[in-house]
């Protein structure tokens, strides 16, 4: 698969996308902005180890995510952020990166997501978004389907994360907000 | 938590209820998804939810958050059982997850996992891999989410 965005060195990486195939007047981005092929790569977000121990005591409460000695011996071998904080920080990168100034109006789900290697504490994470469909909506003619590609890495380039969801965005000129 | 072993397909576990507060929903969507509709009634309100609407992320995250307390109350009986308990590995991932209702602020979402699949791993002799569906059903009995989970568990006689 062809995603240009994977092949930026990382010294490149940038708070923010080029989002060079969006309209900069625009404050809004519509269904009409998403197109087939690389969005852009957001981050890095730095994880600390209290956030993962905080999110992990709360709701993945699992040796392998708060205990040091525990997670030497597990799969993982040493300790390791919960898959589910993974994907939370994930939205909150979608969130920062172009969600937030998107007219989403939701998700109805995932169709694949793979936790392909833990992250750490300390882990400095990247994400790297790809439009790979765009369709409009049979049921709801004034919105459009948009799937995404997330993946997410380390400093090192390793993939820790890569998932499918589409988020549906409404058409250009029925944006209410 | 048992081995690979001793589960069978189709086995159902009840993982018990969280109700999702206000408070709760807010404070999980100010981390991690700030969009409107999670953190403002007024928002929810006029979004395609029709309410203060907990994002799916958190309540994927509850539906682990049961799931490991199911597990913990499970290993507490077997070790009062004498029996040994099983360690089970992290999940590899998931897929079809669907968030099929709103989880709007005040429902109490009962959670349920339904073991689908299971097959000895090829690359990994001490293990197997389990699929099995999570749900989550409303205080009306409407089905508000359901994911198919994967997840590595170890095989009775192997030293993990």
């Amino acid at each position: 698969m062809r995603v240009d965005g994977l092949r930026l060195p990382q010294s490149t990486a940038t708070i923010g996308p080029p989002l060079c195939r969006m309209s900069p007047a625009m404050n809004t981005l519509v269904f009409e902005d998403f197109k087939p092929g690389p969005l852009g790569r957001f981050g890095p977000r730095h994880v600390s180890a209290e956030e993962i121990r905080s999110f992990a005591a709360e709701f993945d409460p699992q040796p392998m995510h708060l205990d040091e000695a525990a997670a030497s011996h597990s799969m993982l071998k040493g300790l390791a952020g919960s898959g589910w904080h993974l994907c939370s920080i994930t939205m909150r990168m979608m969130f920062d990166g172009f969600i937030g100034r998107t007219a989403s109006l939701g998700s109805p789900g995932v169709n694949e997501l793979r936790w392909l290697a833990p992250f750490r504490p300390g882990d400095d994470i990247t994400l790297d978004v790809e439009v790979t469909e765009a369709r409009v909506s049979r049921s709801r003619p004034t919105a459009g389907i948009v799937m995404f590609k997330m993946v997410t890495r380390n400093a090192s380039g390793q993939v820790l994360c890569e998932m499918i969801s589409p988020i549906i965005v409404q058409r250009r000129g029925e944006a209410a907000t | 938590m048992h081995f690979f072993e001793d589960i069978k397909i189709g086995e159902r576990r009840e993982l018990g209820s969280f109700t999702f507060t206000a408070e709760a929903i807010k404070t999980f969507a100010a981390k991690f998804d700030p969009q409107r509709f999670h953190l403002d009634e007024e928002e929810g309100r006029k979004s395609l939810f029709g309410g203060l609407a907990a994002s799916g992320w958190h309540v994927g995250s509850v539906c682990m958050k049961l799931l490991v307390a199911h597990g913990q109350r499970e290993a507490s009986e077997m070790t009062a059982r004498g029996e040994a308990v099983a360690v089970w590995g992290p999940s590899p991932g998931f897929r079809d997850l669907r968030w099929i209702k709103p989880v709007l602020a005040g429902d109490t979402i009962s959670f349920a996992s339904e073991v689908e699949t299971l097959r000895a791993s090829s690359s990994r002799p001490a293990w197997g891999i389990l699929e099995a569906r999570h749900s989550g059903t409303n205080q009306r009995g409407e089905a508000v989410f359901s994911m198919l989970a994967t997840a590595f568990v170890p095989r009775r006689n192997s030293n993990t």
